[in-house]
């Protein structure tokens, strides 16, 4: 590829695409709107300055670029799982991760709720187009809790990989409960009921801001406030059913909106998750007891969860930024596991929207909804097919990324220098 | 090494107990012949004869509405209208597929074993960057509940290697996927040693600040230099007219010693092409070969240079990014490897949960190769699980492809097993059925497992 299009190929994959949002008619595709309209077969679906205008059958394409789908399936734009994409560049290399606030200095047990992530997010990461190849097109910033930090790792929200600095909607607290953190509070997990129950304190006002005990800053007493009074979602990562069960108790006592991350024994706690109207993102790829807390694990917890009415969705158990797109491996596996495949198809799309406060926008293909968009080889769910298309805004993006740019010098034959050609550093000759 | 002082008599018990090992060694040229020898012994079973199924036989061929005849541990035929002995079980594979029982060239099941406590962490022998005289078989726990989730994916072999910390991490083991109480018992019978080494940023990341290597050129000087050592150990061994004019046995040169004269597989974690440049000139300077670089994330770079070498490479689907080393990363590396004449792609798991679908795994690559232009049929992509990973193992000659007379490990899958859907139903180890997925009594639960699972 010469210098001219390298910037130009940089240029598409730093700035906002939204801008001058696309009309598009996408026709006779299996139309999987993950809505109440469920999957329709050899439908259109008609997109009007980036936003989803009609989905039906024969629409009239009226001047928009048309894209024949030949029955191949259109679904909406995935959830890319909680991930720190655009929060670090290479795990192991510090000075390129921000996904955690990890004070040190600060005095033990500390706590930032104010630490919002999505300040940190670079919408130019080399991340955001190797997720958006494979048909992701959103994914919920979460704010870890490392050694060092909090059990409660702050605030992160949901950001759309179109090239926009900001994140979309409200904003998600993340705490994190279990013997994985333990070492947070005092190497006891009682010892984290004994924060929460000290940050609330404090966010109540019934702990002076300028006691010697406390925790939060007056930002922070702000900030919880908001989430303890029900005013945004708080996503617990927890595993163990005991735990499952605290939790329960603790957000009925608040009137709190949960969700959980994780939940390799959430399974075991279905009918009150159920009724608790709470959505569960699993690790659907769990069945192992990789610690004591996650002794239930099995492959079977999706199913389970979704057959007591739970709302299910997904969570990687590692690398969620660089292997994000292993997301719709997650939800193959829950589906070769007993969930139904729409299920599956909506804990990709419409569960972590609505979860998460952007429903409106995104989550499924309905009239009024931003173009967001997917068109498969073949099933979505399957990790024999890959994507095709993704649209944003009815925008199509190129399905470049520095992944697919390497695939290609390398699939070009090795350089003979015998023959004067040059090595494969060089643009190739046309 | 030091001794603790001991009671008399246990002391006139430890010298009587080794004194029949030492003369067996007196009878020898070199130590003891089979230490930790296997146990092993196949589960009898009468014959067994899926009829009809698509057999995928795990060297590029393919044979549909086809037979396999498994007896006394063996295959027997494959072919067309094969007939059940007497006394033998007819399985109905129809609409179905059969694989060799698929292999693993790199885990750590057992070595960092489930649950993943402290107490478990027996991967890496991280005291010094040359451990080559630790054995991986020493530290693998049998109950680690992963093997069985591995068998439930239809592994039927398995290398569990140290870990990546030291320059020479020490000597791998190859595995049946068979419930045992020892590793003895599991252990290949005849398979081949290999040992594990590590290129890159692992050792120098753990060894920078405690006296070396820190950098990259540190890592190289030490293997040369453990090298330079083996092949003058070797040479006093080889020169030494009886036992006593022989050095002292050293687990560490005995170990470099064998890799040197052909017996024990080389297999190098490697991620970076340059770095396995590097590694081949070394294996070019002291005259040994290279079984396999392992995860070869820039595999797809030289991947010319590796089929002319004939070198396998045992990579991943599409890890990357989690490194610098790994920033390379692309999904299409299998499939570039693959395309290579005379070459030797394996995928491996390195994951205790990847290991439980490593036909997802292959999938991946299939559908990356597809969209990049690259065509693979199952028939061919089958060999990065079952015989090209056999031929890394030094193995090829008893398993990994169903062929008359090789061992009976094999897959009845659910359909084709390169899809996220596919299950595999039943799996013979040396033709006995370990696995059944419609069959509670043919479902292994290890020791851990008793008492501590919330389900049935």
């Amino acid at each position: 590829m010469n210098r001219v299009s390298t910037l130009a190929l940089a240029a598409l994959l730093a700035l906002p695409l939204g801008a001058g949002a696309q009309d598009v008619l996408i026709r006779n595709a299996t139309v999987h709107t993950a809505g109440a309209r469920g999957t329709l077969a050899g439908a259109d679906v008609l997109v009007r300055k980036g936003r989803i205008a009609a989905v039906g059958e024969h629409l009239d394409a009226g001047g928009a670029t048309v894209v024949e789908a030949a029955g191949r399936p259109l679904t909406p734009a995935l959830f890319g799982g909680i991930s720190e994409i655009g929060l670090e560049e290479v795990s192991a290399e510090e000075s390129t991760v921000d996904a955690a606030l990890t004070p040190g200095a600060e005095p033990a047990m500390a706590a930032r709720p104010e630490f919002d992530v999505t300040l940190a997010y670079n919408p130019a990461s080399i991340l955001v187009p190797v997720a958006r190849v494979e048909g992701i097109g959103f994914t919920l910033l979460g704010a870890a809790s490392h050694g060092g930090g909090s059990i409660l790792g702050g605030q992160g929200g949901i950001v759309r990989l179109d090239g926009s600095l900001d994140a979309l909607g409200p904003r998600t607290l993340f705490v994190s409960l279990g013997s994985a953190t333990a070492p947070l509070s005092g190497s006891s997990r009682a010892g984290q009921w004994l924060l929460l129950d000290q940050f609330a304190e404090e966010a109540a006002g019934r702990i002076g801001a300028d006691s010697p005990q406390a925790l939060l800053t007056p930002a922070g007493r702000r900030v919880l406030k908001g989430y303890l009074d029900g005013g945004g979602r708080i996503l617990v990562r927890v595993e163990r059913a005991a735990d499952i069960r605290r939790v329960l108790r603790w957000a009925a006592r608040g009137k709190l909106r949960i969700a959980i991350a994780g939940g390799a024994e959430a399974w075991q706690v279905a009918p009150e998750l159920a009724a608790a109207g709470v959505p569960v993102f699993v690790d659907a790829l769990a069945n192992l007891p990789a610690d004591f807390d996650r002794l239930g694990a099995t492959l079977a917890n999706a199913a389970r969860l979704h057959a007591a009415g739970v709302a299910v969705s997904f969570n990687l158990g590692g690398d969620e930024s660089h292997s994000a797109r292993k997301i719709r491996q997650l939800a193959g596996n829950a589906v070769a596991n007993g969930l139904p495949w729409e299920a599956g198809l909506a804990g990709l799309t419409r569960i972590p929207a609505e979860t998460f406060g952007v429903a409106g926008e995104l989550g499924t293909i309905e009239v009024g909804k931003r173009a967001d968009l997917v068109l498969w080889e073949g099933d979505p769910l399957d990790v024999a097919y890959t994507a095709t298309q993704l649209w944003l805004d009815g925008r199509a993006i190129p399905m470049r990324s520095r992944q697919t740019e390497l695939r290609d010098r390398y699939l070009r034959a090795t350089p003979r220098p015998e023959a004067g050609e040059l090595p494969r550093a060089y643009p190739p000759r046309r | 090494m030091r001794f603790p002082i001991l009671p008399l008599a246990l002391v006139a018990l430890l010298l009587t107990a080794c004194a029949a090992p030492q003369k067996r060694q007196e009878a020898q040229a070199s130590p003891a012949a089979e230490p930790f020898a296997s146990t092993y012994q196949r589960i009898a079973a009468a014959p067994v004869l899926l009829a009809g199924a698509t057999i995928l036989v795990g060297n590029g061929e393919r044979l549909e509405d086809a037979d396999v005849l498994l007896v006394d541990g063996k295959v027997a035929a494959v072919g067309h209208g094969l007939a059940l002995p007497e006394g033998g079980q007819r399985v109905d594979a129809r609409g179905k597929w059969v694989t060799p029982g698929l292999i693993d060239v790199h885990s750590h099941l057992g070595v960092y074993a489930s649950p993943g406590m402290r107490a478990h962490s027996d991967g890496n022998e991280m005291v010094d960057p040359v451990t080559a005289g630790v054995w991986a078989e020493h530290g693998v726990w049998p109950q680690d509940p992963g093997f069985a989730a591995a068998l439930a994916g239809g592994i039927t072999t398995l290398q569990i290697l140290p870990g990546s910390a030291n320059l020479i991490g020490g000597r791998g083991v190859t595995l049946r996927n068979v419930p045992a109480t020892t590793t003895q018992a599991m252990k290949f019978p005849g398979a081949p040693y290999g040992l594990k080494m590590a290129c890159g940023e692992n050792p120098k990341r753990v060894y920078g600040e405690k006296g070396g290597p820190s950098t990259r050129m540190g890592n190289v000087a030490g293997y040369r230099k453990a090298f330079i050592a083996a092949a003058e150990y070797a040479r006093k061994m080889a020169e030494a007219k009886d036992e006593k004019d022989r050095p002292q046995r050293d687990l560490t040169l005995e170990t470099l010693a064998g890799v040197l004269a052909g017996d024990i597989r080389v297999h190098i974690h490697c991620y970076r092409a340059d770095e396995m440049a590097n590694m081949l000139d070394l294996a070019r300077e002291f005259e040994f070969r290279i079984a396999a670089f392992h995860h070869g994330v820039e595999a797809y770079k030289i991947a010319d240079k590796l089929a002319g070498d004939g070198v396998c490479a045992a990579l991943w689907a599409d890890w990357w990014g989690f490194k610098m080393e790994a920033f390379d990363g692309i999904q299409e590396n299998l499939a570039i490897v693959d395309r290579a004449p005379g070459s030797c792609a394996i995928v491996h798991s390195d994951s205790e949960e990847g290991i439980q679908r490593l036909n997802q795994e292959a999938a991946k690559a299939i559908a990356a190769g597809r969209r990049a232009g690259i065509a693979i049929p199952p028939e061919r992509a089958i060999r990065w699980l079952t015989g090209n990973a056999a031929k890394a193992l030094g193995v090829e000659d008893r398993t990994g492809t169903l062929e008359a007379g090789k061992m009976a490990d094999v897959v009845l899958w659910s359909g084709n097993p390169f899809s996220v859907y596919a299950h595999a139903e039943q799996v013979w180890i040396d033709g006995a059925l370990l696995y059944d997925r419609n069959d509670a009594a043919r479902q292994p639960a290890s020791d851990f497992r008793l008492g501590t699972e919330g389900q049935p």
